[in-house]
């Protein structure tokens, strides 16, 4: 079941570096739930913006690819926090990242051809990155119920 | 109306035929099956024969495909979904999944 919610973390993306830091206090089980759904549907939304600007057939590819998997992720991740009794709960890390993640949307749509595509995929490497660290040192050390459903 | 009925001795003659074509059949083909599992082709490497079944068994949340790299067959597996192929041509065959490319398997096929 860990395995399940970090595959849908790391499937998540578009967080910005530093914001899920070490040092800054733990979230709960709720508040990782949200920050994971909402990583992912931000996700989403960034492939959606992909596929409608671009007409590069790799960078079309690798959008359709996101939003099939960060789907197939969220469905599988609200299915999961019904199941634990967990009620996701909005906080400052959700908020901070639908907040980059609108202000990236921004600065993307003013771009077209090849100055977007570059600027497209270089946000997904980099916020994949700093999600995948994320995961490792805060997301996945702070659950504490997912943690119990670990299968031996 | 009465049906003519075939001689007892020809419908025997017949069972046996059709039940050694079955195992004849049987015995040679085998399924061999592969699991996807985060993001992983296992066994990678797979050794058949002509004839065989391929039952590719998708363990994981997400759509896999297993793509022959040589166009012989493309195979889509839905998250949580087994798809079976038969193998018909020998070979070393390298696929992998279009939506993950790096997931990269191999089956060796032996001629029957």
């Amino acid at each position: 079941m860990l395995v399940r919610l970090s595959a849908a973390i790391a499937a998540l993306c578009l967080l910005g570096s530093g914001v899920l830091a070490q040092g800054a206090p733990k979230p709960t089980d709720p508040q990782i739930a949200h920050i994971a759904y909402t990583a992912g549907a931000l996700d989403v939304t960034a492939a959606k913006q992909a596929l409608a600007k671009s007409k590069n057939k790799a960078v079309r590819e690798f959008a359709a690819g996101m939003v099939r998997d960060h789907e197939a992720v969220n469905k599988q991740a609200l299915a999961l926090v019904k199941k634990l009794h967990v009620t996701p709960e909005d906080n400052d890390t959700s908020r901070t990242l639908t907040k980059q993640a609108a202000d990236k949307r921004a600065q993307l749509a003013k771009l077209s051809g090849k100055a977007f595509d570059r600027a497209y995929v270089a946000n997904e490497v980099a916020f994949h990155k700093a999600v995948n660290g994320a995961l490792e040192t805060v997301l996945i050390p702070s659950a504490s119920k997912w943690r119990a459903q670990e299968p031996a | 109306m009465k049906r003519p009925m075939l001689p007892r001795r020809c419908c025997f003659a017949f069972a046996v035929v059709l039940t050694s074509a079955i195992s004849a059949v049987s015995a040679h083909a085998e399924t061999i099956r592969i699991v996807m599992d985060k993001l992983v082709y296992s066994p990678v490497e797979a050794k058949a024969a002509v004839g065989d079944t391929i039952e590719w068994v998708n363990s994981d949340i997400l759509a896999h495909t297993a793509t022959a790299r040589n166009g012989d067959w493309d195979v889509a597996i839905a998250a949580k979904k087994t798809v079976s192929l038969v193998l018909k041509k020998a070979g070393t065959i390298d696929y992998y999944c279009r939506y993950h490319p790096n997931m990269k398997g191999r089956i060796v096929v032996a001629p029957n």
